[in-house]
């Protein structure tokens, strides 16, 4: 199978340095960052393209773009990695849209798109037989998508709640464990590369919100948008407060929760029992699935970081090989 | 509760039947025999949980068995919920916002921690509210949000708490 290969930091460059380790039956025929493309149908050398990168900031020459690789004929998969715009999804949302109807499956780790979109983008790959995979959308390497669609198939999922979002999760922990406050926090977590330099997107929900619109869009197929969402951050927690939580053994996180029975779909800092399965330290995320037959799962992993973020980009694209492969 | 009954061989389960023919729990029995009060009264405290509303209907069973109660404790409201607060809860009227749950008649504020770190600045207050029904616990807490919007502060509850 042919892969093209949208934006090329360093998920992208994780994405095509797996494929070109390992035996795996797909090879990457096209690549292009915000500056410049390559394509060639026979395959690319991965090696020669990321020395390139290093040493240009370029993968490819300048008169090659996104749109040349996008409507050639070069690729069977489309990979989209390329950075988020949670306001309009674009551009990425008009690269999938444009690979999907030209009969390409997709994979992206790409929020915006697929939480705007979810319901057209999802009707265009079914009219088109082609799949549109997006597991690194939602808590980076967990397999929660996969979890849900196939491994506990079958089941009627009937709450879906955990932690989201790992930058706000590291800055209660280190405010509940050292006492620091959260202004100090913050500043740990920046300087560790944990926070944004403008942190606004994590800490007041809106990306553990962005992540619930997708599950509640793909899970139940609720036609949800953030505005949707109840959203409370964490920058008014205060130490005092997580320091009563404690005193009965109890702590506070940010907790995602849908709950499509009361009609709640809300991200706020919660009291939980510190024996609780979704408390997990640091930048780690933690979801519990509620389900009729299988009881509670609850999934714990690295939610954020570009070689957790291309695991799952990879296990989408051997899912779609497995698939579809056979046919080419 | 305290009761006082004659010690002799199957008034222990005299006692204890009633309860259990409302559909009551028994949590604990402590069983003396005083010294002061001497020979063949006994001395028997019960602490149990029964259905809301039927402990009339226990006592008088009771005073049939010619059972004699010395004092009913209090009784106890059976739902709690702590929330967590974090604004101005002081200079925001404390006594109101306890007096919102509390002015409900079917639940109550029954503990307040404050933690206030400076002034003018946000206090952080651990409040538990009980109850004698699920029900009226999530009555309160609606409350409770809206006075936490009304007032601005932040509300933080708990997971379970749906």
């Amino acid at each position: 199978m042919r892969i093209a290969i949208i934006g090329f930091g360093s998920v992208g460059r994780g994405v095509a340095e797996v494929i070109a380790a390992k035996t795996t039956g797909l090879i990457i025929t096209a690549v292009a960052d915000s500056r410049s493309g390559i394509i060639d149908g026979s395959g690319l050398d991965i090696a020669a393209i990321l020395r390139n990168k290093q040493a240009t900031g370029m993968c490819g020459t300048p008169d090659i773009t996104v749109s040349d690789i996008i409507s050639s004929d070069a690729y069977d998969v489309l990979v989209e990695v390329s950075p988020t715009n949670a306001e309009t999804g674009e551009p990425a949302l008009g690269y999938i849209r444009q690979a999907l109807a030209g009969g390409k499956h997709v994979v992206t780790s790409n929020k915006g798109p697929v939480a705007l979109k979810f319901e057209e983008l999802h009707a265009l790959a079914a009219d088109n037989n082609v799949s549109l995979r997006y597991e690194a959308t939602v808590c980076g390497a967990i397999p929660l998508m996969h979890t849900i669609k196939h491994g506990i198939a079958g089941n009627e999922i009937t709450r879906l709640y955990g932690v989201f979002n790992g930058t706000c999760n590291y800055i209660l922990t280190r405010m509940a464990e050292e006492g620091l406050t959260y202004q100090q926090a913050l500043l740990e977590a920046r300087e560790l590369g944990y926070a944004e330099a403008d942190p606004t997107y994590d800490v007041q929900g809106i990306d553990a919100a962005i992540k619930l619109v997708i599950l509640a869009n793909a899970v139940w197929g609720m036609k949800k948008s953030l505005s949707d969402v109840d959203i409370i951050g964490i920058d008014r927690v205060t130490t005092a407060a997580i320091a009563l939580a404690e005193r009965e053994d109890q702590t506070i996180r940010l907790i995602g929760e849908i709950d499509p029975a009361n009609e709640i779909i809300r991200v706020s800092p919660s009291i939980i029992p510190k024996s609780h399965p979704l408390v997990v330290r640091d930048t780690l995320n933690a979801v519990t699935i509620e389900t009729l037959l299988a009881g509670e799962i609850t999934l714990i992993g690295k939610g954020a970081g570009s070689s957790e973020t291309a695991s799952a980009v990879i296990a989408d694209l051997l899912f779609i090989r497995d698939c579809y492969g056979r046919r080419d | 509760m305290k009761l006082e009954m004659k010690d002799s061989p199957g008034q222990l389960v005299s006692v204890i039947q009633p309860i259990s023919d409302i559909g009551g729990n028994i949590l604990s029995v402590i069983h003396e025999r005083d010294p002061e009060t001497g020979g063949d009264l006994l001395d028997l405290q019960i602490m149990c949980e029964i259905p809301e509303g039927s402990l009339d209907a226990l006592l008088s069973e009771f005073r049939r068995r010619e059972i004699n109660v010395l004092r009913v404790g209090e009784e106890r409201l059976l739902v709690r919920r702590s929330i967590i607060l974090i604004g101005h809860l002081i200079h925001t009227n404390i006594s109101d916002t306890i007096d919102r749950i509390d002015s409900t008649g079917y639940a109550e504020v029954h503990e307040l921690s404050m933690v206030m770190p400076a002034i003018n600045e946000p206090s952080s207050t651990r409040m538990t509210i009980k109850s004698d029904c699920l029900k009226d616990i999530n009555r309160a807490l609606a409350i409770l949000r809206d006075v936490a919007r009304d007032k601005g502060f932040l509300i933080i509850e708990s997971l379970e708490g749906n």
